[in-house]
């Protein structure tokens, strides 16, 4: 009798077991996600930073060649670019990520995944709740605003109300009207993020672009303090640009690399395998030769 | 249990969090008026024409610029849904009649506090909100001859002539700051100090190229010093992100680093027409290189303001000996 009670007593927690648990993340993506261990991975990309007027592989309209063109490096210098940061679908292409969820007390149901970037310490959150973006009007930041969905074991963000930003470090530009696709994908202790840009004021077709990450036991990012100093004295606003055919570092890419320059200039059709042949059969033009310190 | 401030506070909320905050569909131009909580006591309103600002607190409710004509009606209901409190203030930014074409209504529907000897004298001194603007606004609505964006009834009824004006409302510092020759010759920024906001006027904007009404007294210089100002006064948190928003005039709500992004535009093109005005090129030839073709994906327009006429401002007012010279 005693034992019929106890198990009386268990039959109520048969239905709770059988209740699925809530919906939350498919595949957990929690824990830090270095790829310092695969940076050869794109790594002129990354650490050191596209070369001057490289914009073979991206599909651009001429509005972005034209203002990539004007752009000078040393616009980094000026104050109020010291410190600007990587935008949410830049950032985790330079360095590590820390993955972590937001669960509701309650219900345990999953509310946002938020991640952290090695790079300028930026956090972003991706709502996982449901809630609609903003309306146009609302503030735009480099992180934007990020909703999810889980699409089988596949995390699918996308991104709006980003700030104007860089597609690449050497002065091409993503406007703030982008909207940004991610796809999140594990495999192990592997993690891959493919990022999708479509960008109507700059782009012609959508950039795509994948970085892969390994898990980090251990893994720790340190901090990434930023403060804004004076490097170089300059009339107040002065903006440092090259006007309108005067950039000669734009051969030097080409010249170094011994590609045609019309290649470098990019484009959509510079990101297709099919241009190689291009290229070799020198459709694409002729290449400068290769410029050696023995040459100079 | 009926408690009447917290049934008026859910109504608050409930419109905020659907037609307002969020908008019907989250588009500034459906006709519709869109309030956007910025932060501390300010709220940006979209869809009046010109962004409007509106502070409230116990003291009341300042109105930063008022928006088109045909539009008062509904920028007045609008601004009732956030405060039934009295409009004290109406600040005019510049003269233009989609930043001033609601001064009456908005205006007459607020008080001023007026006593003593005051009243004695001008039995009308309470009647309508104080209407501040720079002297020039004053002067360009109310010069003879003008096609005047608003009746008398909508002029500014305390124009400051100096560079600055402040005011202490709703528990801050008010600071009106005059910018010479830049959009018009009137522009006035309004910076809520406790709030963090400051609202620029057509100085700034994120939908157009800079608007120089060169009539109006504007100058392409004298906007990249006015924008200058506008950067010197605001205090990022982090990664030249947050801490002071922006309300331009028309657009979406800003902070620094869409400021440092517009000046970048604006000084760039200038660079590079000043530098084909001392070549001695014309006006022509200086359309005809297509010198902003890398901007106007972002702010080239065929309405009101179009790219050309933007080139042509810049160009006339480089080119001008008074306001062209750096």
């Amino acid at each position: 009798m005693e034992r019929f009670r106890r198990m009386a007593g268990l039959i109520w927690l048969f239905p709770i077991l059988l209740v699925p648990a809530p919906a939350a993340a498919q595949v957990n993506l929690d824990g830090s996600w270095g790829n310092l261990e695969i940076l050869h991975e794109d790594e002129p990309e990354r650490l050191p930073g596209p070369e001057l007027g490289d914009y073979l592989g991206v599909p651009i309209k001429n509005a972005a060649r034209y203002r990539a063109d004007a752009w000078d490096a040393s616009l980094l210098t000026v104050p109020e670019y010291q410190c600007r940061v990587h935008p949410s679908d830049y950032a985790p292409s330079f360095a590590g990520i820390r993955i972590w969820q937001e669960l509701d007390r309650d219900t345990q149901e999953l509310v946002a995944i938020h991640i952290h970037h090695l790079a300028y310490s930026t956090e972003r959150t991706i709502w996982m709740d449901g809630r609609p973006h903003p309306p146009d009007y609302a503030l735009h930041t480099a992180m934007g605003f990020s909703t999810g969905k889980w699409e089988g074991d596949v995390l699918a963000v996308t991104t709006t109300h980003l700030k104007e930003a860089w597609i690449r470090r050497n002065g091409l530009p993503r406007s703030d009207r982008a909207v940004v696709t991610e796809h999140f994908i594990r495999h192990g202790d592997n993690l891959t993020l493919m990022t999708v840009i479509r960008d109507p004021a700059y782009l012609t077709e959508p950039f795509i672009r994948t970085r892969d990450y390994v898990y980090q036991i251990a893994g720790r990012n340190g901090p990434y303090p930023c403060e804004s100093v004076e490097e170089i004295a300059r009339p107040e606003g002065a903006i440092p640009n090259h006007l309108p055919g005067t950039n000669t570092f734009l051969q030097e890419f080409a010249a170094h690399h011994g590609i045609p320059p019309k290649a470098a200039r990019g484009g959509a059709e510079t990101m297709y395998p099919e241009y190689q042949l291009k290229i070799r059969s020198g459709e694409a033009g002729t290449p400068v030769p290769v410029v050696t310190k023995a040459a100079k | 249990m009926r408690n009447p401030k917290l049934l008026r506070n859910c109504a608050l909320a409930c419109a905020l969090l659907t037609s307002a905050a969020y908008g019907q569909n989250g588009k500034a131009a459906d006709g519709d008026i869109h309030i956007l909580p910025v932060q501390g006591n300010v709220y940006m309103l979209v869809g009046a024409g010109g962004n409007v600002a509106v502070q409230t607190g116990k003291d009341g409710v300042l109105v930063v610029d008022t928006g088109l004509a045909q539009n008062a009606q509904k920028l007045l209901a609008a601004i009732k849904t956030i405060s039934d409190g009295p409009i004290r203030y109406v600040i005019n930014t510049h003269h233009h009649p989609d930043h001033v074409g609601g001064n009456v209504t908005i205006r007459m529907a607020g008080s001023t506090i007026a006593g003593a000897n005051v009243t004695g004298d001008l039995q009308d001194a309470a009647v309508g909100a104080l209407l501040i603007s720079h002297f020039n606004v004053f002067n360009r609505l109310s010069a003879p001859g003008a096609q005047a964006a608003v009746p008398p009834a909508g002029w500014p009824t305390s124009p400051f002539m100096t560079g600055q004006k402040k005011l202490w409302f709703n528990g801050e510092g008010v600071d009106i700051l005059h910018q010479a020759a830049a959009h018009t010759d009137g522009d006035s920024i309004v910076s809520f100090k406790r709030s963090d906001v400051i609202a620029t006027g057509d100085i700034f904007t994120t939908t157009d190229y800079p608007i120089i009404d060169l009539q109006g007294g504007g100058s392409i210089q004298g906007t990249i010093a006015a924008l200058n100002k506008i950067i010197s006064m605001i205090i990022p948190v982090f990664g030249q992100e947050g801490g002071t928003l922006v309300i331009p005039g028309h657009g979406r709500l800003c902070d620094l680093g869409d400021v440092v992004n517009f000046r970048e535009m604006t000084v760039i093109i200038r660079d590079r027409i000043e530098d084909m005005v001392k070549k001695g090129m014309t006006l022509e030839q200086v359309k005809a290189a297509q010198l902003t073709q890398d901007y106007d994906p972002l702010y080239g327009s065929t309405g009101f303001w179009t790219t050309d006429k933007f080139v042509e401002a810049v160009y006339k007012s480089l080119s001008d000996k008074k306001s062209g010279a750096k």
